[in-house]
């Protein structure tokens, strides 16, 4: 595999755009209060958080790849002048204010909502609830997966599938045995992505959900909350919402890497 | 932050005219805005612009070096985190006491704060790490109930919007907060008045005008107290 050459001057915007990242990252690191992140860090409220905070986004994410890869597929394949009408719903909650992503999820499956007020009747309550993070998550992560995976379905020409068609194999196995091989690179990265945000999500999740420890309250609620009382304790957490993301992307991007290579 | 930064650049300029940038904690947007009105028409060349957030994210705001003249704050400890930039001691305004909120018609027919200690009501309140929330939980130790709310919710905003639209049968506000917000309604609640939260104002040290600031903060607790009395805020004798 060869490597697109670089014109020189793309690399000074190239720095900026890594300082533009790692300086505010590189500034909360120095306001940390070294001396206490342990002793933050592990508090059983933070503790609380990040592992409701790694639950969720784990279904979540695995929801992403479930729905995501799907409709990604359709929207690639599919031949049709409300295409673009399609996506662009299917992406809104990219553009959406998280606040109001969460009205939306309220009005749809909140007590009085579209969907809700029939689950309200039939006792099913999701406000309020774990499964109502989840849905938040699911509902702002999803445009990424989808996203990666059309975009990396309409890139490739139908060739192989047509091939492996010729020689009799069916829909379902060129799909597992070519197509899937071919957009591993693009499912890592939606599944990636889609996880990243599912962590970090925070206005959707305090609409909906509402923030409750234990139940509701995940990491970047937790950091919100404490940011009014200690904001010490605020930047220690997220350090480790931080580091938690990193060291799940590093892992994850590595074997990309490394074939790449 | 970005409209706090653009807005405090213009202080004294040549023509004589002055901007007093003000920051005032979300719950004041209503009277604030009757205050800047007038405090304008008695000061004429002087343009007051106020700027709402949250009491937490204006004191920081103002310990990041903020341009701000005046901070008015909805509580005292949000006040105190900025210590030294206040150029006088604080001068409490107001007062504001909390309530039940129920949605209007009150479906779950909620008659006291000992609903709020019931899991069948599914009630809302704030955190005990945010003001709102501290006061609630000294209300309910003053009832003798002991709360169980489906959420703890970072703002009171967040517990009047849950409760304005159905999602809760019931949360603890301020009387304040209930008057501005359709949809809802308050229930008497036993003991609201043992329980006082009050606004502290003072001028602040970046203050490159320190008599108009410092006039400001008079206005607010002389003239300005019938707008805070309009609005239901508790006032002060002077």
């Amino acid at each position: 595999m060869t490597v697109a050459m670089m014109p020189r001057w793309m690399m000074p915007l190239a720095v900026a755009a890594g300082a533009l990242v790692a300086l505010p990252l590189a500034a909360t690191a120095l306001r940390i209060d070294w001396s206490r992140l342990p002793e933050l860090a592990a508090s059983p409220s933070a503790l609380d958080a990040l592992g409701l905070s790694l639950r969720t986004a784990a279904v979540a994410t695995a929801l992403c790849v479930a729905l995501g890869v799907p409709l990604g597929f359709a929207l690639a394949t599919w031949r049709s002048r409300a295409k673009p009408a399609v996506r662009a719903l299917v992406l809104a909650p990219l553009v959406l204010p998280p606040v109001v992503g969460g009205l939306a999820l309220l009005y749809a499956f909140g007590r009085r909502g579209l969907v809700g007020a029939s689950l309200h009747a039939a006792g099913v309550e999701l406000a309020f609830t774990t499964v109502a993070v989840v849905l938040a998550q699911t509902f702002v992560a999803l445009p990424f997966m989808v996203l990666a995976v059309e975009s990396a379905v309409s890139a490739r020409g139908g060739h192989h599938e047509a091939l492996a068609a010729t020689l009799g194999a069916s829909r379902s196995v060129t799909l597992w045995r070519v197509t899937v091989p071919a957009l591993r690179p693009a499912l890592i990265t939606g599944t990636v992505l889609a996880f990243a945000r599912a962590l970090g999500e925070f206005g959707a999740t305090l609409t909906f959900a509402g923030s409750l420890p234990g139940v509701t309250r995940t990491l970047p609620l937790e950091i919100y909350l404490q940011r009014e009382a200690d904001a010490d304790a605020a930047v220690a957490l997220a350090a480790v919402l931080v580091v938690v993301a990193v060291t799940v992307v590093a892992l994850a991007y590595r074997p990309v890497v490394r074939r790449a290579s | 932050m970005v409209m706090g930064l653009a807005a405090g650049t213009g202080c004294a300029s040549s023509d004589g005219s002055s901007q007093l940038t003000v920051f005032a904690a979300a719950s004041l947007v209503e009277p604030f805005s009757v205050i800047e009105e007038s405090f304008e028409a008695a000061h004429p060349g002087v343009d007051v612009v106020m700027v709402h957030a949250g009491s937490a994210d204006l004191a920081a705001q103002i310990i990041e070096g903020a341009p701000a003249d005046v901070f008015a704050a909805a509580d005292e400890a949000q006040m105190a985190v900025i210590g030294e930039h206040a150029a006088a001691p604080p001068a409490v305004f107001a007062t504001n006491t909390l309530t039940i909120v129920v949605p209007r018609g009150n479906p779950a027919a909620v008659g006291s704060i000992e609903s709020l200690g019931d899991p069948s009501v599914v009630s809302v309140v704030c955190a005990p790490q945010v003001p709102c929330g501290a006061s609630s939980a000294r209300l309910a130790a003053l009832a003798g109930v002991a709360l169980v709310p489906s959420s703890e919710e970072t703002s009171v905003t967040g517990v009047l919007s849950k409760v304005a639209e159905g999602h809760a049968d019931a949360g603890l506000v301020y009387v304040t907060d209930v008057a501005r917000r359709t949809g809802v309604e308050a229930v008497a609640t036993e003991h609201a008045d043992e329980v006082v939260n009050a606004y502290p104002i003072a001028a602040l040290t970046g203050s490159d005008q320190p008599d108009l600031s410092a006039g400001f903060v008079d206005y607010v607790l002389t003239t300005g107290q019938e707008a805070l009395d309009a609005y239901g805020f508790g006032t002060v004798q002077r």
